[in-house]
């Protein structure tokens, strides 16, 4: 904050009382100002990437045309940032906070380490991504669209922990009954992806940009066999084919198809609340709490700008893939859908988790 | 060849895209920035290229690759003035430069080693780009052949360097390797999430300490207080020898060192997974083992500083493998650099395989601006480096203050917590201890640098290997016994056994005396008391999180083993003997004219007021009443030297856009900026 800024918030604070204070002004100028874009993450994750890329496009489109800087507050997961985020007020309109589905998950699943209340916070922008799972060659032969013929075998999989976006692709293939065996403790699904390449693991997972990025060219070669996107949701919350990949058949699909697999019942339910809190609604935009409606109208026309460029979805395409931007009240929907699971779901995933890899969450 | 055929017209497209006078600009701009930051020890390529990533949506992609390159390059290069000059390991690629490049400093001789390491930089950085130039054709194959097994044989090559470095009673330079990979346990493990020797309570100890902070207190802290102490100029005669033509000399005269050494760098930059910490004390300790007369390592022995300096700036231009052809950064400025490389231009450059197909000029041209940004850097350094040398010869008093803050501040920035500053007091306090006692402090940061990789590697290694056993025993010894694997063990078993015959002649805290037995005796105790407690706390972890607590159980248990015998020898020996080595007895500490706990205290003193009043304002305090009573300058001088501290920090870290570290005062009271 600057001296202009800090005399600004005093003069602000000398005439306005409360927690919720008006703004003095009608619109928000942010002219000469500098907007902190702050990731819970460090410099080198998919979060990152994915601020870096959106901050030059908000800083043409917000007024007055401010500084968008994307600062880093890396640690426990993300959870420390966003503890930091929860004690963060409204002051002039200058903070922005980004999540993702690693400070999601802690939060769905009651880790311990958060203090965090995404209700309390104001979404303003929401993207997704989805997810595709491979095979390597050998194993992908028996892949004929059900899981039937790949019961028998041991899948190792090269994973980043079960409680982090990892519990999507676990659950999954423990439903269709396939024995998949995760190596933990890898830092990222590139390390993953090298496991498989190296013939360590035999199967894997890649997000939409990291299967497009590298993943697709070991399927012309040969060397790996999609089997199964995570899907998309459509307007009525029902999972269909994912638009980046309509030639893969979903998870769903896959498993209406295998023996002893079920798309309905707590097991299914509790995987779609977790893939719907991990995937299309992945990372959020978040003004603090007490923001002015005016401030968030701001953000929003702005979000809104940006994704009308006529060159949005060519920029967009590699880092946000073919998904919908959800801004304004489609962001507020997109969080509520990634912050809440039923009491059934949260209670199947935390007894698993504890049944298969002994992690208790206290 | 058909290699040839698309990688001669395409390295000449390189050249045609990078000898432009608008992209030889950017490439000096990026170099005088990444100098900039690269003095600064602590902050490295990432804090530059956070700077610069909002200016890269759209930029013409050879120019923003010219200014990217040019900074990330510099910073290996540059970081060597800290570690040189102060004794302050400037990034992890400059630790082991710290063990002869600061003895050479202390002993006039601060000009020549650094031309010494600057050359070596510059002749690294060349044979990197020219050995990639070739193997990054063909690298894929290779590097996918190095799976966990190998990375484990690396890391383990990696430690083995402690037989080098373990001094003169050599169970104690072990027992420092153990502590230190114990230290590196602390916190979340990687696999199943279990906590050793930290507590929800405290989130800081869950993601464990950083590299930063370790390295600065294990190095820079015990340096800056004996320094300090002995209040004197760093350069003993507080003058100059030897000029920088002489360390230009010494590289020529070592110039098959400095070949072997950057081939090491490449290599194991090369591979994905490792990052550079292991590259310099590799290199180190193979400058150690080809060198005859070993008595001067640790002493200034310029071999010891070319060494390393000659793999680092190669690891870079390794590092550009796993980047470039996976999308798998090597470090953290790498994985910057490749998420600004989508935001050039339309942003079709994409990191990863198809950059050999689509991209290969673009791939070229990222390996030659990086030879030319180090042939750049390099020559600004020589030419900085008479002068800034003369740092050397100012009295110590003057410069300590400004030390602590630079080292406070770079604490911080590892992860924006106070508690980074307290655990910058509490390892520079096991470093100091370490100092006394004759432990060694290379052996501790080895430990707790190759902690996580030895833990990561060996437990996926033995869980793909037990995977691979259940299919047939000989897929299983395939897997484990591969020929690389086979040429690492070879190799890590020579090395260990010439390192152990080599060990007693280097003596990296000098002859140190022996005294008393009970000072040593109780650190001893101490020491074995944590990992007791570390070895108990991680045997009290489930068995269905076997991988997180059989590395800290089995490397504690060895240590401890290590303790035991230490405590034998001692109640067995004669109080003269080198296992009692303690500075307090004789020489240069001992008759140090401050002591250690007031020394001292004046850095508790910056940390606890920095705890009240925030970093500012508890470094304007500090720094006026350091200046004032401990250097005894005039009001005038004390003034003048404090606005010019807080006016680098400010510019420093407003240039940044860095904050710092907040007090009790920050909390109650709005600030502006710097003072928030």
């Amino acid at each position: 904050m600057n001296l202009s800024k800090f005399a600004k918030s005093l003069v602000a604070a000398t005439f306005l009382s409360g927690a919720v204070a008006a703004p003095a002004v009608a619109e928000t100028d942010f002219s000469g100002q500098t907007i902190e874009w702050v990731i819970p993450f460090s410099e080198t994750g998919g979060s990152a990437k994915w601020a870096n890329f959106f901050a030059p496009l908000l800083s043409e489109a917000l007024p007055g045309n401010p500084t968008v800087v994307v600062k880093f507050m890396p640690g426990a997961g993300s959870t420390k940032g966003a503890n930091w985020f929860q004690s963060q007020e409204h002051e002039d309109g200058t903070l922005l906070f980004g999540t993702s589905g690693s400070t999601q998950f802690p939060y769905l699943l009651g880790d311990p380490r958060v203090r965090y209340e995404y209700s309390d916070w104001n979404p303003v922008m929401a993207t997704g991504t989805g997810g595709v799972a491979y095979l390597n060659a050998e194993d992908g032969k028996k892949f004929d669209g059900s899981a039937n013929g790949l019961k028998g075998i041991d899948f190792i999989y090269g994973s980043q922990g079960a409680t982090r976006l990892d519990l999507v692709p676990l659950l999954a293939w423990k439903m269709l009954g396939m024995n998949v065996e995760p190596v933990f403790g890898i830092k990222g699904r590139g390390d993953g992806r090298l496991m498989f390449e190296r013939g360590e693991a035999t199967i894997d997972y890649q997000t939409s940009s990291g299967y497009l990025g590298a993943s697709v060219d070991l399927v012309a070669a040969g060397t790996a066999v999609p089997m199964m996107s995570w899907g998309a949701l459509d307007d009525d919350g029902n999972i269909v084919r994912d638009p980046t990949f309509p030639d893969i058949p979903t998870f769903k699909e896959v498993c209406e198809a295998t023996e002893g697999c079920a798309t309905s019942g707590e097991a299914w339910d509790a995987w779609k609340a977790f893939f719907v809190a991990g995937f299309p609604s992945q990372k959020i935009a978040f003004l603090p709490a007490g923001t002015p409606q005016e401030v968030i109208d701001t953000y929003v026309k702005a979000f809104e700008a940006v994704r009308a460029r006529p060159d949005f979805k060519t920029l967009a395409a590699k880092q946000v893939g073919k998904y919908p931007m959800f801004v304004g009240a489609g962001a507020a929907r997109a969080t509520k859908d990634a912050t809440t699971v039923s009491p059934e779901a949260k209670a199947f995933v935390l007894d698993w988790l504890e049944q298969d890899y002994g992690v208790s969450l206290n | 060849m058909d290699i040839f055929a698309t990688a001669l017209p395409a390295l000449g497209d390189a050249w045609g895209l990078i000898l432009q006078p608008v992209v030889i600009g950017y490439l000096l701009l990026g170099v005088a920035m990444g100098l900039a930051v690269g003095v600064f020890p602590g902050l490295g390529g990432i804090a530059g290229l956070s700077l610069l990533l909002p200016f890269m949506f759209g930029m013409e992609p050879v120019y923003g690759l010219a200014l990217m390159i040019g900074m990330v390059a510099v910073v290996p290069t540059s970081d060597t003035f800290s570690s040189v000059l102060m004794g302050i390991p400037g990034s992890s690629a400059s630790q082991a430069t710290v063990l002869d490049g600061f003895p050479m400093a202390k002993n006039g001789q601060a000009a020549r080693a650094l031309a010494a390491a600057f050359t070596s930089s510059l002749f690294g950085g060349l044979v990197g780009a020219l050995f990639l130039t070739l193997f990054i054709l063909v690298a894929r194959p290779i590097v996918l052949a190095f799976g966990l097994p190998e990375m484990l044989m690396i890391t383990i090559l990696g430690l083995s360097m402690v037989a080098v470095l373990a001094g003169r009673v050599a169970l104690k330079g072990l027992a420092a390797a153990g502590l230190g990979l114990m230290v590196g346990t602390i916190g979340e493990a990687d696999a199943g999430g279990s906590l050793r020797m930290a507590t929800y309570d405290i989130p800081y100890l869950i993601d464990g300490l950083k590299l930063v902070i370790v390295g600065l207190g294990i190095f820079a802290v015990p340096e800056i207080v004996s320094l300090l102490r002995q209040d004197r100029a760093i350069a003993r005669e507080a003058r100059l020898g030897a000029g920088w033509a002489d360390g230009v000399r010494d590289w020529v005269a070592n110039k098959w060192l400095s070949v072997r050494c950057s081939l090491i760098g490449v290599l194991i930059g090369v591979i994905p997974g490792l990052g550079g910490s292991v590259v310099d004390w590799i290199a180190y300790g193979h400058a150690v083992q080809t060198t005859k007369d070993k008595s001067r390592f640790g002493k200034g022995e310029v071999r010891g500083v070319i060494g390393p300096e000659s793999s680092n700036n190669a690891k870079e231009g390794g590092g550009l493998v796993p980047t470039l052809l996976f999308g798998i950064p090597g470090s953290g400025s790498m994985a910057v650099f490749i998420g600004a490389i989508a935001l050039l231009g339309s942003g079709d450059i994409e990191v990863g395989p198809k950059m050999l197909q689509d991209n290969l000029d673009i791939t070229y041209s990222i390996v030659w601006l990086l030879a030319l940004a180090n042939v750049f850097g390099t020559l600004l350094c020589i030419a900085l480096s008479g002068g800034i040398a003369r740092m050397t010869t100012i009295r110590f008093t003057y410069l300590a203050p400004f030390l602590f803050m630079l080292i406070s501040f770079a604490a911080f920035q590892s992860g924006q917590n106070f508690e980074d500053l307290l655990a910058l007091v509490g390892i520079g306090l096991i470093g100091i201890f370490l100092r006394r006692f004759d432990w060694s402090r290379p052996a501790f940061l080895i430990g707790f640098v190759l902690s996580n990789p030895v833990e990561k590697f060996s437990n996926q290694a033995f869980q793909i290997a037990s995977f691979r056993f259940r299919k047939s025993f000989e897929e299983g010894i395939d897997y484990i016994f591969s020929p690389i694997v086979i040429v690492l063990i070879v190799v890590t078993v020579v090395s260990v056994v010439v390192g152990i015959r080599q060990a007693k002649s280097i003596m990296a805290e000098g002859d140190v005396k022996s005294g008393s037995k009970r000072a040593p005796l109780v650190f001893l105790l101490i020491v074995s008391a944590y990992l007791a407690t570390a070895v108990v706390n991680a045997s009290l972890i489930p068995d269905i999180n076997m991988t997180d607590k059989i590395v800290p159980m089995v490397v504690g248990g060895i240590a401890l083993a290590c303790c035991a015998v230490l405590f034998v020898q001692m109640m067995l020996r004669p109080e003269t003997d080198p296992i009692f080595a303690d500075k307090e007895t004789a020489g240069e500490d001992a008759e140090a004219p401050h002591g250690l706990w007031p020394t001292l205290a004046w850095f508790g003193g910056l940390i606890a007021a920095t705890w009240v009043l925030g970093f500012i304002l508890a470094l304007a305090g500090f720094l006026i009443a350091f200046l004032r009573l401990r250097a005894q300058a005039g009001w005038g001088k004390v003034l003048l030297l404090t606005a010019c501290g807080i006016a680098f920090m400010c510019l420093m870290a407003g240039a940044l856009n860095r904050d710092f570290p907040p007090g009790m005062l920050q909390d109650a009271v709005d600030l502006p900026w710097p003072l928030k």
